[in-house]
């Protein structure tokens, strides 16, 4: 195994990109029959569904001139053709027909990558098939469970996704980005946990007796008609690697117990983010806002989709509006702080399993 | 997955050669980059006959975990190109020029049911694929025939291996495959990889469709390098082009024609693509059809052939033994 190692590539400005690992490529519902096309890891996926409904994802790069299989069309049972030629594959991705011939090349195949869907997400598994065992795919458990509701949406973020993590993995940012919703001095100024496992980080946060700020005292009084006073609030940020953070974040009155375990006088939401990237610099961002009260409101999750989706708006500019000045300055380092603990964690354990794939390589 | 198949020439070092069977040798090489060898990827060699370098392809057998060393095998046929000769000759500490591992057989993981079905030397394609199957707990049945166990390479090793998995047929022990019962045995979520002579592929092929089994679960791979007859000398002629040129037994028709000067178009030189069709204007003999481009229907109306590798040949059965004596097939043609 040819490892180059850079001094500290655990601050490099681009990071790589693991691939024997399960990415969200879409959300389920957006995989229909007519095929779409999305770039995961590098690699452009023709991803569409069979008429039994099955999630497909195939190169989108027809063997014969690579035109887009994703512009083709779905035929019979699992089948796609290209749009250019007309070879057809099949969801396998061997070709079943080429109609200038009469015998199809047994060379004919485009890959095809192994798809589960799960927790409204479809995964898709870009290295070596033969380990994308379903087991492996994230617990995100919150996003179809009867216990949460919820809805989220997509970001395209024109950013490396390490930068989506380091934002995640650390909320210091939020006094600063979002203080018109969610942010407030005391997440500076409080203390926060930081652990971490072979596949995990967690950055737990607590703050007691506070005002809530203007989103979660709207949650609230959702649950508690007329709320006012004073809150304990909480974020406990899990990231399992490479590629997915659940937030757990809520509120509850001042002093009713939440840190030991009761949540009862509070409201509790679980931020499901999974961060797939595109290139070295985008990727697709998927989240979703879960809450475990109000369950029939409609009216809520809606709300909250279209908070949560303000808020992220304003990280969405900063991303990027750093990557652009990550760019602007090539000869500038990165500098990290006590606050980065948690994304430096993340660094280490996407640096770890690019070193088990003979990926880690220094960027120019 | 055929990730990738832009090639790198790179040197490749002999770092071991074992006779392991009658006619097949083994040769273990270092290539200066490795890279990983997925199942049934293939290097290509550039191989010296007579002076002048030709290009020839081996699945590779095995290869270290991170692609250090990688083993091919190769039978030394009498009736080859001349390949099998140099390969044959290789000596610990030659180089020799070799790509990358190259993929154009890639085993899919996920189908319910694997039938392997190497015939003799075929063997080397489907080694590795089985060793993937085993490892990932896959149903396989590897089935190896071939006409006796003294040409048979791996035997005992893949027995070892692959225990029940394995199904054995040879041909001097009286228990030659039978390929009705082999294809009968493919259930609708199967899918059956085969490398071997022409004629057990083309068996294999049409029982396959006869049974109305899904074409695209029937994957092989082929070099072109077999054919229903024993290959003989034969003539071609190109009117136009005023060329009249003998094909010997150990080049292609493709080969010659270049040779003489014709500007021939061509891709795959392996039988697949059907660039290097030639018109079939006038034919003494028999073509004996080696590509995989033309159905049986083209095949049977001689009016194209796949120059790169079918020829033809005036022996009735297929053997060079009963070649005609009154003189070498000739054939006609007029080319793009
Ligand atoms: S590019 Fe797809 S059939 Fe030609
Ligand atoms: S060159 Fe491809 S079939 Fe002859
Ligand atoms: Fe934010």
């Amino acid at each position: 195994m040819t490892v180059v190692r850079t001094q500290s590539s655990t601050t490099n400005k681009v990071l790589g990109y693991p691939l024997n690992v399960w990415y969200v490529a879409a959300w389920d519902k957006e995989l229909t029959r007519k095929p779409m096309s999305r770039k995961v890891a590098g690699r452009p996926l023709a991803l569409y569904r069979t008429e039994d409904g099955k999630a497909v994802a195939l190169a989108d790069a027809c063997w014969h001139r690579l035109a887009p299989l994703s512009m083709g069309k779905t035929l019979g049972k699992d089948q796609i053709q290209c749009p250019y030629h007309g070879i057809v594959y099949n969801s396998a991705g061997r070709c079943v027909s080429m109609p200038a011939q009469e015998t199809i090349n047994p060379s004919a195949t485009v890959p095809s990558f192994p798809v589960v869907e799960r927790h409204r997400y479809v995964w898709v598994w870009l290295g070596d098939p033969t380990q994308a065992d379903p087991e492996l795919v994230p617990d995100m458990h919150q996003l179809d469970s009867k216990e949460w509701a919820g809805d989220g949406e997509t970001i395209h973020a024109p950013c490396n996704f390490q930068l989506v993590l380091d934002n995640l993995m650390d909320l210091t940012h939020e006094e600063f980005i979002h203080s018109s919703s969610i942010g407030q001095e005391e997440l500076s100024e409080s203390d926060f946990v930081v652990t971490h496992d072979d596949g995990t980080v967690t950055v737990s946060r607590w703050m007691f007796n506070i005002e809530a700020p203007p989103f979660w005292l709207k949650n609230m009084r959702d649950k508690f008609p007329g709320f006012e006073g004073r809150v304990d609030r909480w974020q406990i940020i899990t990231f399992r690697s490479p590629s997915v953070i659940n937030i757990d974040v809520g509120v509850a009155k001042a002093g009713t117990g939440a840190f030991e375990g009761d949540r009862s006088q509070g409201v509790n939401g679980f931020v499901m983010n999974a961060i797939t990237p595109e290139s070295d610099k985008s990727c697709h961002y998927f989240w979703a806002f879960m809450r475990n009260y109000r369950l029939d409101s409609q009216l809520i999750t809606t709300q909250l989709r279209d908070g949560v989706h303000g808020v992220f708006g304003e990280d969405e500019a900063m991303l990027a509006a750093q990557q652009a000045a990550i760019d602007a300055n090539p000869d500038y380092e990165f500098y990290n702080l006590n606050i980065d603990a948690g994304g430096m964690w993340v660094r280490r354990l996407i640096e770890r399993q690019l070193e088990a794939e003979g990926r880690l390589v220094p960027v120019a | 997955m055929a990730a990738s198949n832009i090639e790198v020439w790179q040197l490749g070092t002999v770092v071991e050669v074992e006779k392991i069977a009658t006619d097949v040798q083994r040769v273990v090489l270092e290539p200066s980059l490795p890279r990983k060898a997925e199942p049934g990827s293939h290097i290509d060699v550039m191989v010296r006959i007579d002076g002048t370098e030709d290009r020839r392809s081996y699945s590779i057998v095995e290869s270290s975990e991170d692609g250090t060393r990688l083993a091919i095998s190769v039978l030394k046929a009498p009736l080859s190109r001349g390949g099998s000769v140099f390969i044959h000759s290789l000596l610990p500490g030659d180089e020799l020029e070799i790509t990358q591992p190259l993929q154009n057989f890639p085993l899919r993981v996920g189908a319910g049911r694997y039938i392997l079905l190497a015939g003799g030397i075929g063997i080397t394609a489907m080694i590795n694929m089985a060793r993937v199957l085993k490892n990932i707990r896959a149903d396989y049945t590897f089935v190896y025939a071939g006409r006796s166990r003294a040409v048979m390479a791996y035997l005992e090793e893949l027995q070892e291996v692959h225990g029940e998995n394995l199904v054995v047929h040879v041909d001097d022990e009286g228990t030659p495959l039978d390929v009705h019962s082999l294809v009968d045995s493919a259930t609708e979520d199967t899918e059956l990889y085969m490398c071997g002579p022409i004629r057990l592929m083309d068996a294999v092929r049409r029982t396959w469709t006869a049974r109305g089994l899904s074409y695209p679960n029937l994957r092989y791979e082929t070099f072109g390098n077999s054919g229903w007859h024993d290959p003989e000398e034969f003539i071609v002629k190109v009117p136009r082009l005023g060329l009249e040129v003998p094909v010997g037994k150990g080049r292609s028709m493709l080969e010659a024609l270049e040779d003489a000067g014709a500007d021939m178009m061509f891709d795959c030189r392996k039988g697949e693509c059907g660039l290097c069709e030639v018109r079939v204007l006038k034919l003494e003999g028999t073509i004996d059809h080696r590509d995989v481009f033309y159905s049986a229907r083209q095949k049977n109306a001689t009016e194209k052939m796949a120059c790169c590798v079918s020829r033809a040949v005036t022996s009735p059965t297929g053997l060079a033994s009963e070649a005609s004596a009154s003189g070498p097939a000739v054939v006609t043609i007029e080319v793009s």
